[in-house]
Order: C-alpha cells, then sequence, then structure tokens
C-alpha cells in the first residue's frame, strides 16, 4: 500500500488487514497516537484521513491506500490547540489528548460550544470531565 | 518575585502529552523484547486439575507457580492473594499461566487448555460464610436514643460495581540488569510493587527497581493491581533472560482487574419531633471479591463516613466486607466513602420527606459544626465547613427557586451534603512515616519523592510548594519522575494525601533548606559549599489520638466538604435521566493550583455522574460481561451536564499554605444528588446506577 503520512510518502508491505494503529505505532514509529480500547469507543487512537477523523485502530491499512494521514505528530510545532490543553489543563493524564487534539483540529475554526461538545463525542477523557478540554478549543481556535 | 502557590503556573509536565511525545508504558521498547501474556481461569472457583499446552512451544517462555523463586504472594495486607495459582482458585480470571513470545501474533494464537474443576460459588455477599473484616463503631446509648425519638425512618441502599476506565490499560516493562530487575510501568504505587516483587522474587535478584512511566489515569485501579501484572512480567523477564511486556487490552483488563466495591447498606434513624437527630443505627456489607487486598481499609474509610457530615449523640456502625467469588473489588477514587455516602444522603432525603421537612433544612439542623464529634469522636475544629458549603450550593444554583419551579415537570433538583477525610486513617501515616528529599542543584532544587503524576497535577504542586518556601523561582524547582532506586519512600500515591501530606514534608525541607542557605541563592550557595541534600519524614499533629481496636479517636486530620446540587430531566417514554447542570461547591482548604484543583473536581464530578446514571458492570457467573466500552458506558461529552464548580478556602494548619486532600472528595456528592433530583419526580430511588430499567422498577413500585 502507498499513502502519505504527515505529508511524507509511505509504503507499507504490512498486511493489508493489518490495523492502520500498528502500522503507525510499530512500523513509522509513530507513538503518539494511543491505543484504549481496540474497538473504536474511545477515540484514542484519532487520526486525520483525508481531513476527517477516525479511530486508527478500526482502518485496515489496505483502506489507507491513496490516502492522507495526519498523526498528532504531523500537527506542527506552532498549532495552537496542544500549549491551549496544557494551559487550560485540558490534558491531565494526557493518554486522551493526542487524540483528542485531532478530533478538535477537525472541529475547523471558532467551532460553537455545541460543535465541540457533538465534536468530540467519540472521544472519551476519564480525567477532566471535558470542561477544560471546551475551554482549551474555544482558547485555540 | 511572585508567590506559585495559588496561581495557575504552568504544569511541570510540558508540553509532550499533548504533542505526542509523552512517552507511556506501551510506547517504550528494548532490544531483544518479548511480549507477555496470561492465561486466566473462566470458573468462578474450584482447582486446577491439569493444563495443556496446545502449540509448539519452541521460541515461548512458559511460566507457572513453580517457577516463582520468592513466595508465591502478591504481597499487600494480608498476603492471601497467589500471585499464579498453584491448585484451588477462588474466582474467574485468576492468573494460573504466563506465556512470552517475540511475535504478539504467534502469542495470541498459542492455544492453552485448562482443565478446571469448578467449584459451589458464592456471589451474594449477604450469603457469604466469610467475613474479611469487621468494624464496630459506637458512640453514645443507641437503645436510650432511639427511646426519646418520635420518628423512626429506615431504608436499605444499593450501589455497584464500578470500573476505573483509566483510558491507559495497566502495562509494565520488566527488564532483567545486572543480576536484578527494573520493572518500567503505569503505576500509583512505586513502592507497593517495589515491596510484592522483593517477596515474589526473594533472592534470586540483587535489587529490584520500579521506574514509573508516564501514567494515562489511574483512579486508584493502579494502585495495587500493578503489583500483579510487575510480578508476571519480572518472572517472564528472569525466565527468559529477556526484556518482556505486559500491556492488557481493554476486555483483559476489565475482567481482571479491580472495581468499586458494591455496597448494601441498612438505616434506622431515630429523630426528635423537630427532625434532630437522635440515633443513627447504619449498618455497611461490602462485597469484597474473592482475596483480601485493601477490602479493610476501604471498609474501614466506607465506614468512618457512613453517618455522613451530621451530628448524632448515639450512632452504631457495624461494617462488614464479604468474601465472594469474582475478582477481588479494591481501591477506586473515595475508596468506599462514595457507597456509604450515597447511603446515607438518600436517607437524608427520604427522612425529610417522612417528617414532611424541607431536606436542607433537615440537613442544616443537624450539620456537624465547629465542636462537634463525629462518629469517632472526633472533635472538629474551625476547618470544619460543612455549613458553608451547603449555603454556598444552595445559593449558587437556585435550588429554592428552581425546587419550587420544577415540581409537577419531567425537572428535578436534588442535594447532597458530603465529606472526605484526607490522608491515612487514623494512625496510618504515623506507621507509613513517609520521606521525601530535596535537593540543592546548581540552579535551584530538585524534588525526590515517589509520590506519581497520574494527571492530577503532582509534580507541578509539589514545585509550587517548594518554589515559595525555598524563595525560589517555580521554573527553577526540577521534578523527575520517581525511580525507587533514586527517591525514597514518600509512601503511595492514593488516599487525597499527596498535597497534604507530602506536600506539607516538602514544605518543611524546603523551609530546612532555605535556613542552611540562609540569605544565599542556590547559586550561590551551591558555588561555595557544593551540593546539599535535605530528607524529612511525616511527623503526626502532637493533637491526634487513635484507638485502632474501637475505631475512636482523630480518623483523620482534617476533611475537606462538599455540596452538590444536579438538575435532571426524565424522558418518560425510555425512563432515560438526563443530568442537565450540577454545582458544586467544595471546600479545599487552600487551592495550590487553581485550575489544577478545578480540573479534580471536574473529573471527579463526571465519574460520579457515571456512577450515578451510565456505569454498570454486569456480572454473570463471576465474570464481567460487558468488559468493553461498546456496553460498558462512560460519560461522553454528550452525557456530561455543564458544572458550575466554586471552591471555598477554610485553611487546614497542618497543610502546606493550609490546603487539604481534594482529589477523592468531589465523588462523593454526585450520586447521590442525581437520585435525590429523581426522587423529586417522585420515583422512590434507592440504588444506583440509576439506568433506565433501575428507574422504571422504580417507577413501577412508586405506582
Amino acid at each position: 500500500m502507498r499513502f502519505r503520512v504527515n505529508g511524507k510518502e509511505v509504503e507499507s508491505e504490512a498486511h493489508p488487514m493489518a490495523r492502520l494503529l500498528d502500522v503507525l505505532r510499530l512500523d513509522l514509529g509513530l507513538t503518539g497516537t494511543k491505543e484504549g480500547c481496540g474497538e473504536g469507543e474511545c477515540g484514542a487512537c484519532t487520526v486525520l484521513i483525508d481531513g476527517n477523523p477516525v479511530c486508527a485502530c478500526l482502518i485496515p491499512v489496505a483502506q489507507a491506500e491513496g490516502t492522507e494521514i495526519v498523526t498528532i505528530e504531523g500537527l506542527g510545532e506552532d498549532h495552537p490547540l496542544p500549549q491551549a490543553f496544557m494551559d487550560e489543563v485540558g490534558a491531565q493524564c494526557g493518554i486522551c489528548t493526542p487524540g483528542m487534539v485531532m478530533a478538535a483540529v477537525a472541529l475547523g475554526p471558532k467551532p460553537s460550544l455545541a460543535k465541540i461538545r457533538t465534536g468530540l463525542a467519540g472521544n472519551l477523557c476519564r480525567c477532566t470531565g471535558y470542561e477544560a478540554i471546551y475551554r482549551a478549543v474555544k482558547r485555540a481556535t | 518575585m511572585t508567590n506559585a502557590v495559588g496561581r495557575s503556573v504552568s504544569r511541570k509536565d510540558g508540553i509532550g502529552k499533548a504533542t505526542g511525545q509523552a512517552r507511556y508504558t506501551d510506547d517504550l521498547t528494548w532490544p531483544g523484547m518479548l511480549f507477555g501474556r496470561t492465561v486466566r481461569t473462566t470458573a468462578p472457583g474450584g482447582r486446577i486439575a491439569g493444563h495443556r499446552l496446545d502449540f509448539d512451544p519452541a521460541g515461548f517462555t512458559v511460566v507457572d507457580h513453580r517457577d516463582i523463586p520468592g513466595r508465591n504472594v502478591v504481597a499487600l495486607l494480608q498476603d492471601d492473594q497467589p500471585c499464579l495459582v498453584e491448585e484451588v482458585f477462588r474466582h474467574s480470571a485468576e492468573p494460573v499461566l504466563l506465556l512470552a513470545h517475540e511475535s504478539r501474533e504467534a502469542l495470541h494464537a498459542a492455544r492453552v487448555k485448562l482443565e478446571e474443576a469448578p467449584a459451589e460459588p458464592v456471589f451474594d455477599p449477604e450469603q457469604s460464610p466469610t467475613s474479611f473484616k469487621d468494624i464496630l463503631i459506637e458512640k453514645g446509648d443507641l437503645e436510650a436514643g432511639f427511646a426519646k425519638a418520635a420518628h423512626v425512618v429506615e431504608g436499605t441502599y444499593r450501589t455497584g460495581h464500578q470500573e476505573h476506565v483509566y483510558i491507559e490499560p495497566q502495562g509494565v516493562v520488566a527488564v532483567p540488569e545486572e543480576g536484578g530487575i527494573a520493572v518500567y510501568g503505569s503505576i500509583q504505587c512505586p513502592y507497593y510493587v517495589h515491596r510484592a516483587l522483593t517477596e515474589l522474587l526473594g533472592s534470586a535478584v540483587s535489587h529490584v527497581r520500579v521506574i514509573q512511566t508516564e501514567t494515562g489515569g489511574g483512579f486508584g485501579g493502579k494502585e495495587e493491581y500493578p503489583s500483579m501484572i510487575a510480578g508476571h512480567a519480572a518472572l517472564l523477564a528472569l525466565k527468559a533472560g529477556r526484556p518482556v511486556k505486559m500491556v492488557y487490552d481493554r476486555i483483559e483488563d476489565m475482567i481482571a482487574t479491580t472495581k468499586r466495591h458494591p455496597s448494601i447498606v441498612r438505616h434506622r434513624t431515630g429523630l426528635s419531633a423537630d427532625g434532630k437527630l437522635l440515633a443513627m443505627d447504619v449498618a455497611v456489607i461490602f462485597d469484597a471479591g474473592a482475596y483480601v487486598t485493601l477490602s479493610p481499609v476501604v471498609l474501614s474509610r466506607g465506614a468512618i463516613h457512613a453517618a455522613g457530615p451530621y451530628r448524632c449523640p448515639n450512632v452504631r456502625i457495624d461494617a462488614r466486607a464479604m468474601y465472594t467469588n469474582t475478582p477481588p473489588n479494591g481501591a477506586f477514587r473515595g475508596f468506599g466513602a462514595p457507597q456509604t455516602q450515597f447511603a446515607v444522603e438518600v436517607h437524608m432525603e427520604r427522612i425529610a420527606e417522612t417528617l414532611g421537612l424541607d431536606s436542607v433544612k433537615l440537613r442544616e439542623k443537624n450539620v456537624l459544626r465547629p465542636g462537634d464529634t463525629t462518629a469517632t469522636g472526633q472533635k472538629l475544629g474551625e476547618d470544619c465547613s460543612a455549613k458553608a458549603v451547603l449555603k454556598e450550593a444552595v445559593k449558587r444554583s437556585g435550588y429554592r427557586r428552581k425546587r419550587k419551579a420544577f415540581a409537577g415537570t419531567g425537572r428535578g433538583i436534588g442535594l447532597a451534603l458530603y465529606w472526605h477525610g484526607s490522608g491515612f486513617t487514623g494512625s496510618g501515616e504515623l506507621k507509613l512515616g513517609s520521606r521525601v528529599t530535596l535537593e540543592l542543584t546548581p540552579t535551584g532544587a530538585k524534588i525526590l519523592t515517589s509520590s506519581t503524576e497520574i494527571g492530577q497535577g503532582t509534580r507541578t504542586m509539589h514545585a509550587q510548594i517548594v518554589a515559595d518556601a525555598l524563595g525560589i523561582p517555580y521554573e527553577r524547582v526540577e521534578v523527575p519522575m520517581p525511580d525507587t532506586g533514586i527517591v525514597p519512600d514518600s509512601g503511595p500515591t492514593v488516599a487525597s494525601r499527596t498535597c497534604m501530606v507530602v506536600g506539607r514534608i516538602l514544605q518543611r525541607a524546603a523551609e530546612d533548606m532555605r535556613a542552611t542557605l540562609g540569605r544565599m541563592t542556590p547559586e550561590e550557595y551551591y558555588r561555595t559549599h557544593g551540593p546539599l541534600s535535605v530528607t524529612k519524614q511525616y511527623e503526626q499533629p502532637d493533637w491526634i489520638t487513635w484507638d485502632e481496636e474501637r475505631y475512636r479517636g482523630d480518623a483523620y486530620a482534617t476533611y475537606a466538604w462538599g455540596c452538590d446540587v444536579a438538575e435532571v430531566e426524565m424522558d418518560p417514554d425510555t425512563w432515560t435521566v438526563r443530568p442537565l447542570r450540577l454545582t458544586v461547591v467544595n471546600e479545599i482548604g487552600k487551592a495550590i493550583h487553581p485550575a489544577l484543583a478545578k480540573g479534580q473536581v471536574e473529573g471527579g464530578t463526571a465519574q460520579g455522574v457515571g456512577l450515578a446514571l451510565l456505569e454498570q458492570v454486569v456480572m454473570r457467573d463471576g465474570a464481567m460481561a460487558n468488559p468493553e466500552l461498546t456496553n460498558y458506558l462512560i460519560p461522553t461529552t454528550l452525557d456530561t451536564p455543564p458544572m458550575d464548580v466554586h471552591l471555598l478556602e477554610n485553611p487546614y494548619g497542618g497543610g502546606p499554605y493550609g490546603a487539604k486532600g481534594l482529589g477523592e472528595l468531589p465523588i462523593d456528592g454526585p450520586a447521590p444528588a442525581i437520585v435525590n433530583a429523581i426522587r423529586q419526580l417522585g420515583l422512590d430511588l434507592r440504588e444506583i446506577p440509576a439506568v433506565p430499567e433501575a428507574v422504571m422498577e422504580a417507577a413501577c413500585a412508586s405506582g
């Protein structure tokens, strides 16, 4: 399979049914994408495929063929969301944070609170009660 | 220089958690590393008659109990739990064999046949013949109190299991090193793991080193269980002579690890005609599961909080932790107190209903005030804030106005008043004798403690305390991750003690260091005199007395106080209760870092919403039947209501800058507040989780 990850061309020889999550973490060493449940419920493995947030644990790598993937590592150092998450204590233990940030990227500019709540409903956080995450997203977008 | 304490300074975690650079256990790898797997029982108790390996063993490391060089126990309180089953087992998902292989695919493809001869299990804690712990708290003359009572109100209240659902499952990597073993892992209490490994491995290792990696949530779930998984990985690593990583997937994590103790609490309460508490008779039963683990201490905290934040001259609290054939229940934020406070707060609402009183007035009349004594006979000081939090929560939430406005609608509003003892119970802190070390660096100071950062902000908050006590900028205080090879034993990161207890020892160490430095800066002193290190140990305030046998005296050095007001709406077609808004007022002594403190309250409250409405562990034949996030539901953004969190500060003299314990307090309130709001809809609900089925049953029973 050929696809792009964080702007770089990747040619993967993984089994076509290998989870995209494992290809990213094990083959490409991109461990910023986390595994929380392995069943698409917690969203810790959220990455963007062609701009859409998806759970990398549910995607067979064959499905990534020809796509453009962005992981937390591809966000760039100047992106305002990560710093806003730390400043607003939107990250506590931090394990959901990369996935949460990627889902927040997909919300686009200046989302309403209702849009934030709906857009992040697939990303579980057990630490914050989400309020600080809303504050972080509002601050950064 | 600006003070650090009281300001929301930048976190010591840095940016790594938000950029994906922070390294959690599963992100670590070593050359030659193997992956480990656990073979577990399926029956809820019985005997292992034998096993058969249905795979080619080439390339595999296989471990059973005969490979244990030391004692086959997970060392904790009573050492009754084996690390690996020898013959008799007591619950499903109990570990029997361990496998390791360099390929995860080969490892999970390997088939093992366990021959289990099941025994007759016991699942109902009330039918169990065995109690792991009995506690009796007595105050005054109960019968005399009932004899004077104009009213007697009785009730039984139940709470279910709750799963921690830290988003990062349990995991460790065990690495053989120079005759010893190093274990890196997602853990709350490095020295618990250290002690367990020392017992398990005995003289087979020259040393044990436990290093905390970045930890993706704990909530008590990574207090005792890591000793088990660390033992397993260490046994495999020693036998293979290679590093071994064990990381559970979500299903294994949910079926095998600890949960919150289910409870059955019976109240019988005598009151005067005008609603004064005269006698409280409380019987508490906790379902402990199959091994003792931490149940005696969980029960202890549950029992001490069981009469609620109320004054009553005559009290009896009879509490028992019962053996059942399920995986052991264990530490979970709140540690027994959420269960018993759910019972007493719903009971108070029922008392108000029975007596025809306003439930806020009933609470105001009976609430603990400075100078009052608790059930254990502890006389409370000026740091008692029960009345203040009640007043503030009623005012902020518009409780009285909404109570009237919601009457007869599909909405309800309810309230719960609660307290939480800070630190270990009774003489527990004295026994722990926690130590901390502060080292001078060429530019500032370095904190060495075994207190772990699990999201709550330990490193940041400790650095703030040291910075101010030493009079140096916060940025110049370093806080490395704990490694038992380097840090002293500061006790476990549990019991809302990390700020109040360990923080206070750090403050004393910093004050000591400042005295040595005189007027010099750390740079000046270091240049002139070289390195300096100060180690300090916990000192118990001299007024604390505690009788462990009779459960009399100062159960906790201080208490934090809270009042929650919940507003809910019920869908009459589906019986689903939706929380609309929560008002939370918490009195915590001093917020060292206001944003982190608020984060603890918001997060604990959300977990309490889950406990109240969503989180149902379905047990079938002693095993969790819904061990997935698809059917065990925790609150998402859409399930978590807006929260109005307000912190009050009434300093405790024995805490750093007046701080009390905070981490657990906020989970005590939401469940009773929500159920009391549901009661306004006319539903006599006395159990959680209030899932639609339970609400419907209550509706049918209420007619």
